[in-house]
């Protein structure tokens, strides 16, 4: 048994509420977050639809930060802002802050770092490089924290929900939205947000289009657009040009996990999130990972329920439980886009996060003896299953399957 | 309003800053001008950052002889100015017999041009060095001289050290006219002894100015595309192909920040910064034959820069016609390499011509370490410095640990740009390429700079980074 701190790293939705169930648990626990201010990525979501089903109430990004950090107060949580973890070795967390480098002896760590934003770069887009290409989320901060327009004429590549809900933030602030461009056949953000932040005002959405080109030397200056086939490359003669001063990117956030890679956490190649077990342990013992740095959920509110098992597990743990082994890998049959958790015990239920590829009608998904039926999957929504300890009838692997059932 | 000067260097390239670095040494008074705003914004920002040990070209070209020179600098130049260097050492690789009779060939030229230990290599004593390397190469000339260096960063140092030693700094100032002893700027005039032209790109037209018309430059574009950290486990060394006649081919470089990048390409009268994905394909698959663990996951990011060949295909360095106006053009690869050779061949010029008195000042200062930075600290130096400035305690670039610290003193040096903050530092160069740092980044230079945020700007006039304050022009 050891007093030793549970520290969580990372003071987003998911280190707030994994602090507040440790702490719940009696664990002296220690938050470390690089900001002033804890509360993440939420403090610059200022439109609603935050904390329904964790608070029964319709929040913004900040209110629900707010509430958040207040219980995690109020159970004793001791915050440790401006602090950066710069990386974890076994348990030992090293920070540097405005006092110096430090290392915290912990007696066990959750890793909430959250995402980032697929840069231009990664995407290649040929053409200038001119002030004016930005990702979404900087665009959020722009507008939202710092109250800058980042430009006039806007054009939007990629139908994320952050580059949807700019759409709308922008037009508000009186920018022009002339275009959202998406490579896929469908859109990436949810439904609501298509009709309440395009269709609303009038933005159009091309699916299955791409930016081909920027121009512009100093300041963008314009786009070129094209459809693309089934390979996602440009349909020739199908190109047009708009004028605008800004591209903003909306293409796809990926788990941030350079701190789990410096705990030599294994991380999943395809997803770039750490492979966890049932309880949220990463494969490195006593560290645990939960919310968007582990993958990028849709909703606050299912991310609460995942970040509070982490939090109470990293307890148990730093007070000497010893957890169930979990030998039975989880195996992805191809249909999903990625599946959390990556091995399961078999002795307890178990709650499977997974995406499909495909968008699907009437599906079962099934582990074992265990199966359940959707009306439908979009890729673009995570779902969950929870799996009971005796449908793991195999002890060598668990495959979760999806299976047409119409 | 006009001033006097001994000389008047036009351009803060890496040729203009190393001349105005090495005349510091002398009790002159020396302007530098760029008309970008910042130095290091032309060619010198987007090569290979290659150190070439310069077995290359033929012996009796300017080029080849100011290279190897220029190679050997460099290693005193570390001592001096605590560079960004590394020699890490090139490989020519060959597939075959035919292939290596051209080694052969580059060897003997390399030895002839006074390269140092020259060898090729193969079988075992290759794959040791080179362990990813693609099983179709049989052999490579292995030049341990050659080396990686960070070139925006050495032309900032080479620009803060003249600066320290007295050489006035004029960034923002178009050469737009020139004459006999006179260079008039978009902001001033300056009368001056000596005009040093090296302008890059814009060398000829600083030449016609004059007056003169004795050269062409003709531009040469060349992409380059930049690799996760993740690909560094895959090469020690730069590696080259057997060379075209228009470039050295498409190299695989480890650079010194841990990346690796690909490239360049070669395209004849491009003289603008696209990048294009059929370029690309071709570049990603000439390096495949090299390394064939490479894939396009791994990349990050992509540039192109624009080589300034000059008529005869060779640097031209030398006195012209109008008295005091001296050429330094046509600076193509390998001029980041020759650099601080040209920069000794401008010094014996002057002194051949003998009209200007070149003193050696008695309190030059050679000796400059560089500022300390979060990323390549220990964590007990780190602590040291955050102790002299809280602001080390402050990362402001997570992916590149850049802290506030260093930001402040990039902008007190001089960096008045996005950009500019970005070569000094790496803030916004690493995984998520500034998503996350822009905006305080912003915050800290209006800070610094005492200007509103509207007027902060990625590379100078005409690239403004936000429109509109909304907070205080509803
Ligand atoms: C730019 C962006 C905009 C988004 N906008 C929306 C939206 O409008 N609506 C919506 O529903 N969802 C949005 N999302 C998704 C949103 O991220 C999640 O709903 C949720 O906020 C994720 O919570 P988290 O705690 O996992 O991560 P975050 O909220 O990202 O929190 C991670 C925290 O960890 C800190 N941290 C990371 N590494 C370190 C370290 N080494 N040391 C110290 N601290 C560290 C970070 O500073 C941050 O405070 C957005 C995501 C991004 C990236
Ligand atoms: C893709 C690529 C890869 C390369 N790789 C290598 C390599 O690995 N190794 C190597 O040794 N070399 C390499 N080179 C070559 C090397 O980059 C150049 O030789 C070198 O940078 C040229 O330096 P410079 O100072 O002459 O030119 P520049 O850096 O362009 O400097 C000239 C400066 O003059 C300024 N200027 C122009 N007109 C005016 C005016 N009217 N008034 C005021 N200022 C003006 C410009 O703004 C500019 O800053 C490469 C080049 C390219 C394009």
């Amino acid at each position: 048994m050891t007093d030793k701190p549970v520290v969580i790293v990372g003071g987003g939705p998911a280190g707030l509420i994994a602090a507040t169930a440790a702490a719940e648990q009696g664990a002296n626990v220690i938050l470390v977050d690089r900001e002033k201010h804890a509360g993440g990525i939420l403090n610059q979501c200022i439109h609603t639809g935050f904390g329904l089903a964790f608070y029964k109430e319709e929040l913004t990004g900040p209110e629900f930060a707010e509430r958040a950090a207040a219980s995690a107060l109020v159970k004793g949580v001791k915050f440790m802002n401006e602090t950066s973890v710069l990386s974890v070795s076994g348990k030992t967390v090293s920070v540097i802050n405005e006092h110096g480098v430090s290392d915290i002896d912990a007696g066990a760590v959750v890793l909430c770092t959250g995402c980032r934003e697929r840069p231009r770069g990664a995407l290649h887009i040929p053409g200038t490089r001119p002030a004016g290409v930005y990702t979404a989320g900087l665009a959020q901060k722009l507008v939202n924290i710092a109250g800058f327009l980042p430009g006039k004429r806007i054009v939007i590549l990629g139908s994320g929900d952050i580059g949807l809900i700019m759409a709308r933030r922008l037009t508000l602030e009186g920018a022009e939205v002339l275009a959202v461009v998406e490579v896929m056949p469908a859109p990436g953000g949810l439904r609501r947000n298509i009709v309440q932040c395009l269709d609303d005002f009038g933005i159009p959405l091309y699916l299955s289009h791409t930016v081909t080109d920027i121009r512009g030397k100093n300041r963008v200056e314009g786009v070129t657009i094209a459809k693309v086939d089934e390979k996602f490359n440009p349909v020739e003669g199908t190109s047009f040009d708009l004028d605008c001063d800004t591209l903003l990117l909306s293409v796809g956030l990926i788990p941030e996990n350079e701190i789990a890679e410096t705990a030599g956490a294994e991380i999943d190649p395809a997803s770039n999130g750490m492979l966890v077990d049932e309880n949220l342990m990463t494969t490195v013992d006593g560290v645990f990972g939960c919310g968007n740095a582990l993958h990028v959920h849709n909703l606050v509110d299912d991310l609460a329920v995942e970040a509070a098992q982490a939090g109470k597990n990293a307890a148990l743990y730093a007070a000497g439980h010893v957890f169930a082994p979990c030998t039975i890998p989880v195996v992805n049959d191809g249909a999903f886009g990625n599946v959390v958790p990556a091995r399961v015990s078999g002795t307890q239920p178990a709650v499977i996060r997974f995406r499909v590829r495909r968008p699907q009608k009437g599906a079962a998904v099934s582990v074992g003896t265990f199966s359940k039926r959707f009306a439908h999957l979009q890729p673009n929504t995570m779902e969950s299953v929870t799996v009971p300890a005796d449908a793991f009838t195999d002890k060598k692997e668990a495959v979760l399957c999806l299976n047409n059932t119409l | 309003m006009k001033k006097l000067y001994d000389i008047v260097i036009i351009g803060a390239g890496i040729a203009g800053s190393a001349i105005a670095r090495e005349l510091s040494r002398y009790d002159l008074k020396i302007a530098l001008l760029e008309k970008e705003a910042d130095a290091a914004f032309g060619v010198s920002k987007a090569n290979s950052g290659i150190v070439h040990a310069g077995f290359h070209s033929a012996p009796g070209m300017v080029k080849s002889r100011l290279c190897v020179r220029g190679n050997y600098l460099y290693g005193e130049l570390k001592d001096e100015l605590d560079l960004p260097f590394e020699r890490k050492g090139e490989l020519m690789i060959a597939r075959g017999a035919e292939d290596e009779e051209k080694l052969e060939f580059f060897l003997k030229q390399g030895n002839q041009l006074g390269v140092p230990d020259l060898k090729i290599v193969r079988g075992e004593e290759l794959r040791r060095l080179e362990p990813q390397l693609s099983d179709e190469i049989t052999a490579a000339l292995y030049a341990p001289s050659a080396g990686v260096i960070n070139p925006y960063e050495t032309v900032y140092r080479f620009v803060q050290n003249a600066m320290q030693n007295g050489v006035e700094f004029f960034p923002d100032s178009e050469v737009v006219a020139v004459a006999e002893g006179i260079v008039e700027t978009t902001e001033q005039t300056f009368e001056t002894k000596y005009i040093i032209n090296a302008a890059g790109l814009n060398a000829a037209k600083i030449a016609e100015m004059a007056g003169l018309h004795t050269f062409d430059i003709k531009p040469r574009k060349g992409q380059e595309y930049l690799l996760d950290r993740k690909a560094s486990a895959l090469v020690n060394h730069v590696i080259f192909p057997l060379p075209s006649k228009t470039s050295k081919g498409i190299l695989v470089i480890p650079t010194l920040d841990g990346t690796v990048m690909i490239g360049p390409s070669a395209e004849d009268g491009r003289d603008d910064d696209t990048t294009t994905n059929d370029v690309f394909d071709a570049i990603l698959a000439s390096t495949r034959t090299i390394i064939p663990s490479i894939t396009p996951k791994l990349l990050i990011s992509a540039f192109a820069g624009v080589r300034p060949v000059a008529t005869g295909d060779d640097f031209i360095i030398g006195p012209t016609g109008v008295k005091g106006f001296i050429n330094v053009a046509g600076i193509q690869s390998p001029g980041l390499t020759a650099a601080p050779a040209i920069a000794e061949a401008v010094v014996a010029i002057l002194k051949k011509n003998g009209d200007l008195l070149l003193n050696k000042k008695s309190d030059f200062i050679a000796y400059v370490p560089r500022h300390p930075k979060a990323r390549t600290m220990g964590k007990e130096d780190l602590s040291r410095s955050v102790a002299l400035d809280p602001h080390f305690g402050k990362l402001v670039c997570r992916c590149e640990h850049v802290s506030e610290a260093e930001i402040r003193q990039a902008v007190r040096e001089g960096a008045s740009t996005l950009d500019g903050i970005k070569l000094r530092t790496r803030a916004g160069m690493g995984r998520c390429q500034g998503g996350f740092c822009t905006y305080r980044i912003l915050e800290i230079m209006a800070e610094e700079l005492g200007v509103p945020m509207t007027e902060l700007t990625k590379k100078g006039a005409n690239s403004a980074l936000l429109a509109k304050d909304l907070k205080n022009d509803r």
